[in-house]
């Protein structure tokens, strides 16, 4: 198996509620053996509440020579950010 | 002291079979399934140990420990199954799946005890075992459905190991009484869902039930096979070589 087994993202919740988050990958050459694995490796200290596995090739991630035209355009419009407004006295959590 | 003794009967079990996977340590088939197997390794060390304090509760004067590393291959009562040698990974999974669905069966009616410490620890361990069951029942279906070399030779684990698996069911003079009583689990009234599990993973896994023939026996009176031996000069020889050794 380990010739050609398929490596598969790990994403565990830690509380009811919250986000998925990336814990990291697990090699299996199934979904049952991918979710078993996952448990076995990322939930062994009451990490989570939740696991999500997806094979890796599934995802799609955006190319690092990509990134100029992907990310460089947001540099300077600051006035995308939400702190242009005069707050009022006494508001929190904001 | 009957409940003592049938107390230790189901500490056994888990404390010898944790030792036997712990042996797949660091030599496991790939790096998630050594974890996986450490995992159910420490689940069993946790349940024997729960066992042996209650044990060395009853007892009174020996400790946990006492149990554990100074008694001989015949004052130990765990099932004759679990002492059998690692093997291959396939030899290791079927072992693991007769004894995980065992241990589901009579968990699920230990929690029900009037003893309750044994209900408390079955509760806990219950847990744990259907986990246990899980992962090595889709081993049996991924090996015995895998490719014809794995069928064959999950195929020989299986028949290699079957006559280990009367013991399961039996009931001796303290099963009975401990069953009257309330607190112990009737073996026998196991046997019809053990063989609905068992069959049912069988033919999902395109293997071939072995027929029922000669069954090993003795365990519950401490008769091992030859392998229980040399496992417990492993474990025991530290605390047995420096016996105030502190770690």
């Amino acid at each position: 198996m380990t010739g050609n087994s398929n490596i598969w993202e790990v994403f565990i919740q830690s509380k009811n509620g919250l986000a998925h988050k990336h814990a990291g990958n697990v090699h299996a050459d199934d979904k049952e053996m991918a979710l078993q694995n996952a448990r076995d490796l990322y939930t062994r200290r009451n990490e989570g509440s939740c696991i999500w596995v997806v094979k890796s090739e599934h995802i799609v991630s955006s190319e690092s020579e990509d990134g100029e035209a992907f990310f460089d355009p947001s540099n300077d419009k600051m006035y995308r950010h939400p702190t242009f407004y005069t707050m009022p006295d006494g508001s929190k959590h904001i | 002291m009957d409940l003592l003794k049938y107390t230790l009967r189901i500490a056994d079990s888990s404390i010898i079979l944790g030792q036997r996977l712990s042996s797949w340590c660091s030599k496991g088939p790939t790096l998630e399934e050594d974890i996986a197997l450490s995992n159910l390794s420490l689940d069993l060390f946790g349940q024997a140990n729960s066992l042996l304090e209650y044990a060395s509760e009853l007892d009174g004067t020996k400790s946990a420990d006492d149990f554990a590393f100074k008694r001989n291959e015949r004052e130990f009562y765990n099932l004759q199954l679990t002492e059998q040698l690692n093997g291959h990974f396939g030899d290791t999974i079927v072992r693991h799946f007769f004894f995980s669905v065992y241990s589901f069966l009579f968990y699920s009616k230990l929690s029900n005890s009037k003893d309750e410490t044994l209900a408390a620890i079955a509760a806990k361990s219950l847990k744990e075992i259907k986990y246990h069951l899980t992962h090595s029942k889709s081993w049996v279906i991924r090996l015995g459905d895998g490719t014809e070399e794995s069928n064959k030779r999950i195929q020989k684990s299986l028949n290699d190991l079957w006559q280990f698996t009367g013991e399961f069911f039996e009931m001796d003079d303290i099963d009975q009484k401990m069953y009257k009583e309330g607190i112990g689990v009737n073996n026998s009234s196991l046997k019809s869902e053990w063989d609905k599990i068992v069959n049912t993973t069988l033919k999902e896994s395109n293997l071939i039930r072995p027929e029922d023939g000669h069954m090993q026996s003795g365990s519950k009176n401490g008769m091992h096979t030859e392998h229980l031996g040399h496992l417990l000069s492993e474990m025991q020889f530290l605390p047995r070589a420096y016996p105030d050794a502190e770690w």
